[in-house]
């Protein structure tokens, strides 16, 4: 009877039919396509992208030069010289992070005490050379200026829950 | 039109003038359907597996196939060191000419057909045959190991294939007792073969597919083992040749089965306003789409399946059905005279 089975559904074709009603079917499905340049899915406010220094509302930068971010960095990335400033504060000299380097881990923007050195949501920075990946400070702190009000608002979304 | 012709440039002028209208008159859209073929290609796939398609170039993406035909046209034509230039050359034209060839004998409407000739099935049927000539001459001229199996192969699965046609074409002529197309079609006005003869409707359509080297049937450019099969070496406007064929091929066979099966110009029922020549249209347009979903449906035959269902299953099948056919006819004395 199995065989009986086997070969009715054969001619019949069953299965090609049960097929090509599923195809059918998807043709008139919602597409699932994001069309990127001109769309873009949501981020979540944790998301760690491109580095960022940030500064104080009166222009001053955040960092305060206390290195835990270059001791807490598991891929060696960050490297940082500093000393006083003229009026006595402790600055950093040299602010760079390898980006080749950094594994995005976000240990840095925990360790940070003063919340100057962050990973924003922007992950738009593709480089034509090696080089341009190697960011210094005026670089970062050029990245937070631009990204400052979207860092402040994923700063404040956060909060809650640290 | 053509006495206009022949009345204003004299007999000889006026008649090739005439005649070389015809052909555009053809040639033209169906250069333009094959475009709109591929275009419906990429949008009927891209739907089957929910994307979108091409979209960017001009509205809904339409003006994509003559983007990319523009950019095959602009690159270069690579002859491979070790190939047989003539033949390499050849090969692409042997098809796209083959290809566009046998559309003189398709009947559009009452009276419209280029060359209305007694013989078109038999024509048809050798100039389709005659295509394998071109993936062969490719495949060999490329000196490429990929290209030389991919000809072998299609070689070997249109001539399986063509039997199982063959077979089936004899059987549509026992019901019809002539080897004109317009008489096939004609004869079809009250009801269309695809009902009587519903099974060899599906062989046929199933064996157009493995004719033309579609999908499920699409060895001889099985990428996965071969490359680009019988095409791996071709480049640019070769290739673009390649390309075209193998879609009018596709129209072609929709034609073909439209003619033989699905009543040709005859109206669909209940919607008898439509013009002649339209109905072929949208016949050949919804033949297109099943081509299109077979390929977004089915995985590829392996190759000892696909000789196993051209020899052991379609041709005693073909088989049988034409003795069927022909005792029915004889046994209720309805053999057409």
């Amino acid at each position: 009877m199995a065989w009986l089975d086997r070969t009715a559904r054969g001619l019949f074709m069953t299965e090609l039919v049960k097929g090509f009603a599923l195809t059918l079917s998807y043709m008139f499905k919602s597409r699932v396509t994001l069309n990127y340049p001109y769309e873009r899915s949501p981020v979540s406010p944790r998301f760690r992208g491109e580095h960022a220094l940030r500064r104080y509302p009166n222009g001053e930068e955040r960092c305060i030069a206390c290195k835990l971010c270059e001791a807490v960095c598991p891929a060696l990335a960050i490297t940082i010289e500093a000393e006083p400033r003229d009026d006595g504060s402790r600055r950093t000299t040299r602010y760079d992070i390898d980006m080749t380097k950094c594994i995005y881990c976000g240990l840095c923007q925990e360790a940070c005490p003063v919340d100057a050195i962050v990973e924003g949501p922007n992950i738009e920075y593709a480089t034509e050379t090696r080089e341009e990946l190697f960011y210094n400070k005026e670089k970062l702190l050029a990245n937070g200026d631009r990204w400052e009000p979207l860092l402040a608002a994923n700063i404040a979304a956060d909060a809650p829950y640290r | 039109m053509a006495d206009f012709l022949i009345a204003h440039l004299g007999t000889p002028v006026g008649t090739l003038v005439a005649i070389v209208l015809k052909i555009l008159v053809i040639t033209v859209p169906l250069l333009i359907a094959m475009a709109m073929m591929t275009y419906m290609e990429r949008k009927v796939l891209a739907a089957i597996q929910l994307r979108q398609g091409p979209i960017l170039v001009g509205p809904f993406g339409l003006l994509q196939p003559f983007a990319d035909g523009l950019k095959l046209l602009t690159k270069e034509t690579i002859i491979p060191a070790g190939a047989n230039r003539a033949v390499f050359l050849i090969a692409p034209m042997l098809t796209f000419i083959l290809a566009l060839v046998a559309w003189a004998v398709i009947p559009f409407g009452e009276g419209l057909v280029l060359a209305d000739i007694n013989v078109g099935v038999l024509y048809l049927f050798a100039i389709s045959s005659l295509g394998v000539y071109g993936i062969i001459m490719s495949g060999w001229a490329s000196n490429s190991k990929y290209a030389f199996l991919g000809g072998l192969r299609s070689a070997a699965q249109m001539v399986s294939y063509e039997v199982s046609i063959g077979f089936v074409i004899i059987s549509v002529l026992l019901c019809v007792g002539s080897l004109n197309l317009s008489d096939i079609v004609r004869a079809q006005s009250g009801l269309w073969f695809c009902i009587p003869l519903f099974p060899m409707f599906v062989v046929f359509f199933i064996s157009a597919l493995a004719e033309t080297n579609r999908a499920p049937f699409d060895l001889p450019e099985g990428e996965s083992e071969l490359v680009g099969g019988f095409h791996t070496e071709y480049s640019a406007m070769a290739f673009a040749l390649f390309f075209l064929g193998e879609y009018i091929n596709m129209i072609l066979m929709s034609g073909m089965t439209s003619v033989l099966f699905l009543g040709g110009w005859q109206p669909f029922p209940l919607l008898g306003f439509i013009p002649g020549p339209l109905n072929l249209i949208i016949k050949i347009c919804l033949l297109m789409f099943v081509f299109i979903w077979v390929r977004g449906t089915l995985p590829r035959y392996r190759y000892d399946q696909l000789m196993r269902l051209g020899w052991k299953v379609f041709l005693p099948f073909s088989l049988i059905w034409v003795i069927l056919t022909a005792g029915f006819l004889v046994y209720f004395d309805k053999v057409p005279h």
